[in-house]
């Protein structure tokens, strides 16, 4: 478990890497992400902080952009394609069935941590549609069957 | 070391590459190859190569897309005897007959070949194997902005300057800033980003700004649902598009450029990075490149995840850590952009465009294409079409020839209704016009526009109401909110397309929808709004019909909308193969082996997965 003391500590690091000027905001919060996987409030406090900017202004960029995450992920993030060449092969189907398997809606994570589900406007792998991600891996050609395989499998 | 010593150097190394004296392994591991699984691909041939190294002196290489994305993960294999064969749908598991017949023996295995690749030798290839220029999907390509893409290494710039990579730069510097910016504006070039304004027009703007600081722009925030070439060339050819932009800020005088690239593409990124890194080590970037005296350095900015920003006001707020919202025009970014400075934004196919111009020349780019649309435009395929992926063939090409010819028509011989050029700003052009000639000019006379490139195939299957409304939802969560006219004109055009797919639609509201369509376009701030009501707008002149059936009749005519279908198994087509049954995602289908089945109304979800699934035309939709 993470301390308070700990993220302050790991956050400072990332903040001393960028200078205070206010075009560092959008890099230095997605550095953030990527290192705690979503902006916990203390980090937007250290941001504001760092570039003189109050928290609100921090808050009305980052909430702007799909990009940024408030809340911890789950272990395992999917991520289906509702772009227009997986819309009409099928991605709706994809996302319903993976919606049904875990009981959970876009944009929720299961009780146990365990999966998130994000629905996204488009991978640009449009020639395999449709497409799912899940974690890091990119899968094309996705029937509702293989979508709920592929989640089976996961730990 | 001077551009010549470069140049040599990079023509060893690529020779190297080239010869047939190793043997080697090409695997396509762009995002699509490697969504079509390239990286199992890849493991399998190392553990064939780990299992015995002796006998597999080869190199194994990760090269960009080739286009042909409905064939990979495509594998190029060059044998010993220096035959270069590119296989089609290779799965781990054909990884040792390839090592065995190929590799070892020489012998290329007809099966899953392709084609043969250009430059190889013959060796032993079989006749039955067509040519790569000659297969159906690549003869009427014309290659200049992917004229890299799935040859080269694209994180080796040796091979990009072996092929003519940055002599356009080293031209550029000699001919000094205006006589760049006359060839670009003797090519014809217009942005390809979607708008098709002139070029070297744009830059004249940049360069005539008063300002001792300038910048140049790379929009790479290729956010077009349906539209993947930006990355395509950023993951097959990152130099290409780098070239371009250090062009560009040579002739505007810029010393500073920015490449503004979506974060939804992290391998374009990666690429970006290293071909910068290698860059700066050859000594293309820095204080005194090539010895001209001209400075240029790049950044990059990862975008967070808005469509808007691919508007060039919305980017460069963006890019200054704020809200990507657009502004008012003028001032123009040419006199007041980024920081308030000179700016000029071109998009990756624009710039990727300008490295090959400056390197043959302006007259040569302008030999292609039609009068006012010149040069050559790629596009990606996708949608109901046999042959996915990305092409690039010369503008002036008819919509027939792109999607039959290169395309293999439409997927499963069904009938084509219509193609969606340009993402959500463009529209549906329908049948009628099959045979039209793809240009800015004439793609603007039905209604629609070129947009970036994006081309969605829509079958008989697809319901044109579907698609518009499917676009509105795409516009309408993406509207910064701005301005009133996009925010609530979205809104309603979505509330009302939702209400005629539901079956509560009225007449009314079909004039409705032209009323807040043309308020829209004549009063949103940006290009967004004024673009967001032409899926709507297109689909109500060229499909008409079909909104009145969802209207009058409660019928959605190609059985998608689902508040209006009922599914049902026709007994007398029905082989009772359990085929349906099996991708069923509610149990919703029953029956036994062999014998019809039939589905519940009440547990059908009327998810159509049955339809897709049946063999034997047995699934029906009322």
């Amino acid at each position: 478990m993470t301390t308070t003391e700990d993220l302050t500590t790991s956050l400072r690091t990332i903040l001393e890497k960028y200078d205070t000027s206010r075009d560092n905001l959008i890099p230095l919060l997605q550095d953030i992400q990527e290192h705690l996987d979503y902006l916990a409030p203390e980090a937007v406090s250290l941001v504001a902080e760092h570039l003189d900017l109050s928290e609100n202004d921090v808050y009305g960029v980052a909430t702007f952009y799909a990009q940024f995450r408030f809340h911890p992920p789950g272990r395992h993030r999917i991520k289906i394609c509702q772009g227009t060449a997986c819309h009409v092969r099928g991605g709706g189907m994809v996302l319903d069935a993976i919606s049904r398997k875990i009981g959970i809606v876009p944009g929720e994570t299961t009780p146990d941590g365990n999966i998130s589900l994000e629905r996204v406007a488009c991978f640009g792998s449009c020639a395999l549609p449709p497409v799912m991600v899940v974690d890091d891996t990119v899968y094309g050609r996705m029937t509702p069957r293989k979508s709920e395989k592929l989640i089976e499998d996961l730990e | 070391m001077n551009f010549a010593d470069i140049q040599q150097q990079a023509s060893r190394n690529w020779e190297r590459f080239q010869s047939g004296e190793t043997p080697r392994i090409l695997v396509g591991a762009a995002t699509c190859g490697r969504a079509a699984g390239a990286m199992e691909v890849i493991r399998a041939f190392r553990e064939a190569q780990a299992a015995d190294p002796t006998l597999l002196p080869v190199e194994i290489q990760e090269v960009g897309c080739l286009g042909m994305c409905f064939a990979e993960p495509l594998v190029e294999i060059r044998g010993p005897k220096g035959d270069r064969v590119l296989y089609e749908s290779v799965t781990p598991a054909m990884v040792p007959d390839l090592v065995q017949e190929h590799l070892r023996q020489g012998r290329p295995i007809s099966r899953n070949a392709l084609c043969r690749m250009p430059d190889g030798q013959q060796g032993e290839i079989r006749d039955e194997i067509p040519l790569f220029t000659d297969l159906p999907m690549i003869h009427h390509q014309l290659r200049v902005v992917v004229r890299n893409c799935g040859f080269i290494d694209p994180s080796d710039i040796d091979h990009y300057i072996a092929r003519g990579g940055y002599s356009g730069i080293a031209r550029a510097m000699e001919m000094g800033p205006d006589a760049v910016i006359e060839d670009v504006k003797l090519s014809g070039l217009r942005g390809r980003g979607g708008a098709g304004f002139p070029t070297g027009l744009k830059w004249g703007f940049a360069r005539k700004a008063q300002g001792d600081v300038k910048y140049v722009i790379c929009n790479a925030d290729e956010g077009d649902p349906g539209a993947f070439m930006d990355r395509s060339v950023l993951e097959g050819d990152p130099h290409a598009v780098l070239e371009g932009l250090l062009i560009a800020g040579y002739a505007v005088g810029a010393n500073h450029g920015y490449v503004y690239c979506r974060a939804e593409y992290p391998l374009a990124l990666e690429r970006l990075r290293a071909a910068i890194d290698q860059m700066r080590n050859k000594g293309f970037l820095g204080e005194n490149i090539l010895g001209f005296g001209f400075a240029f350095d790049v950044t990059i900015k990862m975008g967070a995840g808005a469509f808007v920003c691919g508007e060039e006001t919305s980017l460069m707020q963006s890019i200054e850590g704020r809200r990507g919202m657009p502004r008012s025009r003028p001032p123009f970014p040419a006199n007041a952009g980024l920081f308030g400075k000179p700016t000029n934004i071109n998009n990756v196919e624009t710039l990727a465009a300008v490295s090959a111009i400056l390197e043959k020349g302006g007259a040569w780019y302008a030999g292609i294409g039609t009068e006012k649309s010149k040069g050559t435009k790629t596009f990606s395929l996708a949608g109901k079409i046999s042959r996915t992926g990305l092409i690039e063939v010369p503008m002036g090409i008819s919509l027939r020839t792109i999607i039959e010819d290169i395309g293999g028509g439409v997927l499963d011989g069904k009938g084509f209704k219509a193609v969606q050029t340009g993402g959500p700003s463009g529209g549906c052009v329908s049948a009628e016009h099959y045979d039209l000639p793809v240009d800015y000019e004439h793609l603007a006379q039905v209604g629609s526009i070129m947009g970036s490139g994006g081309m969605i195939v829509i079958d008989e299957e697809s319901c044109m109401v579907d698609v518009a409304k499917y676009f509105l939802g795409f516009t309408e969560n993406e509207s910064c909110g701005k301005c009133v006219p996009c925010r609530m004109g979205t809104q309603h055009l979505l509330r009302l397309l939702t209400g005629i797919t539901g079956g509560q639609g009225s007449e009314d509201d079909l004039e409705t929808i032209r009323k807040i369509g043309d308020t829209m376009k004549k009063a949103s701030l940006c290009g967004l709004g004024q673009t967001a009501p032409n899926p709507a707008l297109t689909t109500l002149d060229a499909f008409m019909d079909e909104y009145l059936a969802h209207i009058r009749d409660h019928k959605c005519p190609a059985g998608v909308c689902k508040d209006l279908i009922s599914f049902s198994i026709d007994p007398e087509a029905c082989t009772g193969c359990m085929a349906c049954a099996k991708v069923c995602p509610v149990e919703a289908i029953t029956g036994t082996k062999k014998q019809p089945h039939a589905i519940d109304p009440q547990t059908c979800i009327r998810c159509g997965a049955c339809r897709q699934a049946c063999k034997f035309g047995a699934v029906r939709v009322e």
